[in-house]
């Protein structure tokens, strides 16, 4: 902790933090618009999450307690090296409790206990460019976004059920937003795409390697794209998690043993935990499931 | 507003250049509903340029387009502001363009490129989208059980055809076409050749065709434009122009002395 003093608070300069803060801020004036900023290097390649860094960052102040999860797990590499280089950097406080937290940031999911207002989500975003799949052309796709001219985004649902009969897209699916712009909800799974519609929470979008941020700002209305006849469904589970006996939430499959054993649980670690300390959960005894 | 029989198009003064070279140099011409007319003349003689500026797809250095809009009124179309133009580019115009690549999406189906537009327009309902998708198809020869297959596995023909669908499914009032049969063996572009015949015919579409094929043009068109350096030299009846031409060049095109 003490190496903090050999850094600017949370590694990045106050000039940089400046500019992302106002990119921010213009995000959050207009919901799900995609703004450009001028991205720094971080030590840590492109694909390790340098525009949520970038975003966290620039809005963590020492008071702050920070979470990182990648696919909904404390203690991945990817999350655990993050969440290091802020204690670092930035001498605060870390948890992996979400309801603590006052700045969560993710790859892939979003948690399973419900935001609180004040809370700050930041999002590691790959690709921000939700009609990139079938226009690659920057300059037509801001066109696109800017006349509201969103055909494009219901021909990629079409030929989805052409192919499969039913709308595939699983992960990164697409949501309007506000009435207004379509977005990429970065690669968390749909199942989670309710979670974001009149979330009390601020949700903050950092894509590094591409340059934007996004945002929704608390209560924003997100509507995931479908069909009158072919409406979104959230990703329903056959059974509940194998640990703590949750259902209703997001399982991840974990392979046990070398013979094909495997698992369903939460991808929530956090939330799996605490239904199993919590005196009232009863977790049902842990048995291993095969195929 | 305007009277029934006025053009449904005018086109006054249309004058682009390219740098020093002159694309097209005071052109003036009006297209009524339901007229055919095709461009004619040798390569690099504007036909291309001055399809690109009736259709907004260029801006000219001088000169202005009028279009009647399915409301009835009039409006100067370099004025209109882009979310207008690109929603009457989709609804009440069509394009064919030669090169398939240009006019398709190549990765996406048969079915998703022509419930393209119908999308684009607020369609939300995939089961219509799709029974529109298999009706247009039919309309222009194409079977059905091509409606997941991308154009990419299409033939030149078929592309072709399925270009005409697309557009079509919004009942455009105004197609362009430029050498929409160009590269196309002969027995294809016959084909091709009498399904827009019968499209024209049936669904009453204005139509502008660039071709160097003097006998498509007699084929499809009503009128015809003959170009030279960028300038219409000549126009008239279709039938008129080619079987008496009046100007000395196009005596030439029509004796087909020049390469077209
Ligand atoms: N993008 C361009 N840049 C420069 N010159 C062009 C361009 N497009 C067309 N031209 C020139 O303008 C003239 C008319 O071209 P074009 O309209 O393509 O004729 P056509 O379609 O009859 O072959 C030609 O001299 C051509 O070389
Ligand atoms: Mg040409
Ligand atoms: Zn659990």
């Amino acid at each position: 902790m003490s190496d903090a003093a050999h850094y600017n608070f949370a590694y990045l300069d106050e000039q940089t933090k400046r500019m992302i803060r106002r990119a921010l801020l213009k995000a959050v004036a207009i919901p799900g618009y995609q703004v450009p900023f001028a991205s720094r290097e971080m030590p840590m390649p492109y694909g390790w999450g340098t525009g949520g860094v970038q975003v966290t960052a620039s809005v963590l102040g020492p008071d702050d307690i920070l979470k990182v999860i990648d696919q909904g797990a404390d203690d991945t590499t990817n999350a655990v090296s993050i969440r290091k280089f802020f204690e670092r950097t930035a001498g605060i406080a870390t948890t992996t409790h979400t309801r603590d937290a006052t700045v969560i940031q993710t790859r892939h999911r979003i948690p399973e206990a419900p935001l609180k207002e004040g809370q700050i989500l930041v999002y590691q975003v790959p690709i921000p460019e939700p009609l990139r799949f079938l226009e690659p052309r920057e300059t037509e796709t801001r066109r696109q976004h800017a006349l509201e001219d969103y055909g494009l985004m219901h021909v990629k649902l079409y030929e989805d059920i052409a192919r499969h009969g039913h709308i595939a897209t699983t992960y990164a699916y697409p949501v309007k937003v506000d009435d207004r712009y379509i977005m990429d909800p970065s690669p968390t799974p749909k199942f989670d795409n309710p979670k974001m519609d009149m979330c009390p929470a601020l949700q903050l979008f950092g894509a590094g390697r591409e340059k934007r941020i996004y945002a929704l700002p608390p209560y924003t209305k997100v509507v995931s794209l479908d069909f009158e006849d072919h409406p979104f469904e959230r990703t329903k589970f056959d059974r509940g998690c194998e640990l703590c006996g949750a259902e209703g939430i997001y399982l991840d499959e974990v392979v046990t043993d070398d013979r094909g054993g495997c698992m369903y649980v939460c991808s929530d670690t956090d939330y799996c935990e605490g239904r199993r300390a919590a005196p009232h959960a009863a977790a049902p005894p842990i048995r291993e499931a095969r195929r | 507003m305007s009277t029934p029989d006025a053009p449904l198009l005018v086109a006054e003064g249309l004058s682009k250049r390219y740098g020093q070279r002159i694309g097209c140099a005071d052109v003036s011409l009006g297209i009524h509903e339901g007229e055919v007319v095709a461009v004619v003349g040798e390569s690099g003689s504007g036909k291309s340029t001055l399809l690109g500026l009736l259709s907004t797809q260029l801006l000219p250095d001088a000169g202005n387009v009028r279009y009647r809009m399915r409301s009835g009124d009039e409006r100067n179309l370099f004025a209109l502001g882009e979310a207008e133009r690109r929603f009457l580019l989709r609804t009440d115009w069509g394009f064919v363009h030669q090169d398939a690549r240009l006019g398709l999406r190549m990765g996406v189906s048969a079915g998703g490129n022509v419930g393209e537009r119908l999308m684009a327009v607020g369609w939300r309902h995939y089961g219509r989208i799709r029974a529109e998708a298999e009706n247009w198809l039919e309309r222009v020869e194409i079977a059905r059980e091509r409606i997941d297959d991308c154009p990419s596995a299409f033939s030149g023909g078929m592309r072709q055809r399925l270009q005409i669908a697309k557009n079509m499914v919004t009942r455009p009032r105004l197609i362009f076409m430029d050498e929409p049969t160009g590269g196309l063996d002969v027995s294809v572009q016959a084909r091709l050749l009498d399904l827009i015949r019968s499209f024209v015919g049936d669904y009453g579409l204005a139509a502008v065709i660039v071709t160097h094929d003097l006998a498509v043009a007699r084929l499809l068109s009503h009128r015809i434009i003959v170009m030279r350096h960028g300038r219409v030299i000549e126009t008239g009846l279709t039938d008129q122009v080619l079987d008496d031409p009046r100007e000395p060049y196009t005596q030439l095109l029509v004796a087909s002395v020049l390469q077209v």
